[in-house]
């Protein structure tokens, strides 16, 4: 489905991936771990085309991506759920799940998308008519989600959807990844949680200092001490 | 004059000043929210609407054609400077783009300049008259302006069409998320430089109305004749809460009515009752509040204004979100 294939990436001068080679099957289910810096939410910018790569090539279903505006990529339905939520905290829910619906022109499939949403999070639709950035952390998280959902997406990136949750909300982000999973979503997430995002997984990928340094499937990573050792940089 | 008159009188003044200085600062609001850009230019957009509609009337083109060409000369000009000027310069520092909106406002004065030279007219040309917005409505003691009725109506209705826009449209939404978070609204699928666009063009249509009421007012067109009205706009946006579309409208609204009221104040002495005030308080106004003190009105506004964002950095209606942006 996504085939990323040996990309580099720039911020300016430094250098923030070095080919990166990495490809997500339709309807799995892939962690990207590795510890802070180490590129994963450069991986998924340079995927939605906020960032652009100076080599190598990102195909979509055979077509290549790599050219295209973020608005053009989310049409094809590559949904990128960014970090820290970016929720637009001076609307409404319900206006923030229609700006998540905003390249989508089928107006009775919004409204049942949205009717989804809201079954995935009973709490949103409590709230529909509140400013999103009076949330609580948690909903601001679960609208964040709600928001992509709303795009329908056929491949989810999520980055770092547990960040700064307590918990017991890091258990039911983790519940509702799945359960979108569950509905043939294709899933790339990025984590920092690094077994709980392998417990939900497929196949897994660690990256350490912008390159891909171990790739297997969920189960083998979880019993490999060279992922333990890659997430805590190699301090150990 | 009836105190009663008298205050009526300054209130349609304020709010007829205020409906104009609101459609100039919420265009500079919206770039400004989208883009960091503060558009320096816009009030020539003001002064491009007001020679159009000036050659035009003067070339005996009907009044309605006249002010469509205006409405859509201005647009053009609006968009054409966003896709000329700002969009290669867009990921510049914003110093760089401010001194472009500098650049952009002297080539649209001098543009017109040369038009005005080619065209064997003055400098300053007088604005032809337009019959609806001429003279004044008496009502009892009260006159005012048909113009000045006309900035209060139509500002208000605009506005009010404006706010519409912003709360009901899925374009207008996303003008609102794009202002708040540029690069997450492209990750919902929007198009921002549609979104961009937009702005400039809605922009650029409600400053053509407000250089159309300002010309009347004026009675005169002049190439610089946009620079006073863009920095009553600045300040206007600002001391609402800068980029915020409703803060531009209170922030208008706030300045106009301080002005007014810094103007109205000194002259009271002439004008309270004498026989129902006790001739203290007159002698008070006389002394201490001349209606010559009116003319300091400026220098009393923006002393006011450096307190009102001493107490509140981010305007009356700033909040500051999590970049400590305004």
């Amino acid at each position: 489905m996504l085939q990323i294939d040996n990309i580099d990436v720039y911020y300016g001068k430094i250098q923030a991936l070095k080919g990166v080679s990495l490809t997500v099957n339709d309807g799995e289910l892939v962690a990207l771990i590795g510890s802070n810096g180490a590129g994963k939410s450069t991986t998924l910018r340079t995927i939605s085309g906020l960032l652009r790569p100076k080599q190598g090539s990102i195909t979509y279903n055979g077509q290549p991506i790599d050219k295209l505006q973020s608005h053009d990529i989310v049409r094809l339905g590559i949904v990128h759920c960014p970090e820290g939520r970016r929720i637009f905290g001076s609307l409404s829910v319900n206006e923030n799940l229609r700006l998540g619906a905003a390249a989508q022109t089928d107006k009775n499939l919004i409204e049942r998308t949205r009717k989804d949403v809201y079954e995935l999070f009973p709490r949103l639709s409590e709230r529909g008519n509140q400013q999103a950035g009076t949330l609580s952390g948690g909903e601001q998280q679960m609208l964040a989600i709600g928001r992509a959902m709303m795009s329908q997406p056929k491949l989810l990136l999520l980055d770092e959807p547990s960040l700064g949750l307590a918990p017991l909300l890091v258990e039911s982000v983790f519940d509702i990844i799945q359960r979108i999973k569950e509905r043939g979503v294709t899933i790339l997430l990025v984590e920092q949680n690094a077994w709980q995002a392998l417990d939900i997984a497929d196949r897994g990928y660690v990256m350490e200092t912008g390159k891909i340094t171990l790739s297997d499937s969920a189960a083998a990573l979880l019993t490999n001490p060279q992922v333990e050792q890659a997430y805590l940089g190699g301090a150990v | 004059m009836s105190l009663t008159s008298y205050f009526l009188q300054q209130l349609i003044n304020a709010l007829s000043i205020g409906s104009l200085y609101a459609l100039v600062a919420v265009g500079l609001a919206m770039v400004f929210g989208i883009l960091r850009l503060i558009n320096f230019a816009h009030g020539d957009l003001m002064m491009i609407a007001a020679y159009i509609a000036t050659f035009a009337l003067m070339s005996h083109i009907p009044l309605p054609i006249a002010l469509i060409m205006m409405m859509v000369g201005t647009v053009m000009v609006g968009v054409l400077m966003e896709r000329v000027a700002y969009r290669p310069i867009r990921k510049a520092p914003a110093v760089a783009a401010l001194l472009t909106s500098f650049a952009v406002g002297q080539i649209l004065q001098n543009s017109t300049l040369l038009v005005s030279r080619f065209a064997q007219q003055p400098v300053q040309i007088a604005f032809p008259q337009i019959d609806f917005l001429r003279g004044v409505v008496t009502i009892g003691d009260l006159t005012v302006s048909k113009v000045n009725i006309a900035s209060l109506v139509i500002g208000l209705g605009l506005l009010f069409l404006l706010n519409q826009f912003i709360t009901r449209t899925t374009l207008g939404l996303s003008m609102r998320a794009a202002a708040e978070d540029l690069q997450a609204a492209q990750l919902m699928g929007i198009d921002t430089n549609r979104v961009i666009v937009t702005a400039f063009a809605i922009g650029a249509f409600l400053a053509s109305i407000a250089g159309l009421l300002y010309a009347v007012q004026a009675g005169t067109v002049n190439p610089d004749m946009g620079f006073t009205p863009v920095l009553k706009a600045f300040i206007a946006a600002v001391i609402g809460g800068f980029g915020s579309i409703s803060g531009a409208v209170v922030g208008g609204y706030a300045l106009a009515f301080l002005e007014v009221l810094l103007t109205a104040i000194p002259g009271l002495g002439d004008i309270l009752p004498a026989a129902t005030t006790s001739p203290s308080v007159i002698s008070f106004f006389k002394t201490y509040l001349p209606g010559s003190l009116s003319s300091y009105r400026d220098a009393f506004v923006f002393v006011i204004l450096i307190f009102l964002l001493l107490v509140r950095p981010g305007g009356i209606l700033g909040t500051t979100d999590r970049e400590g942006r305004q």
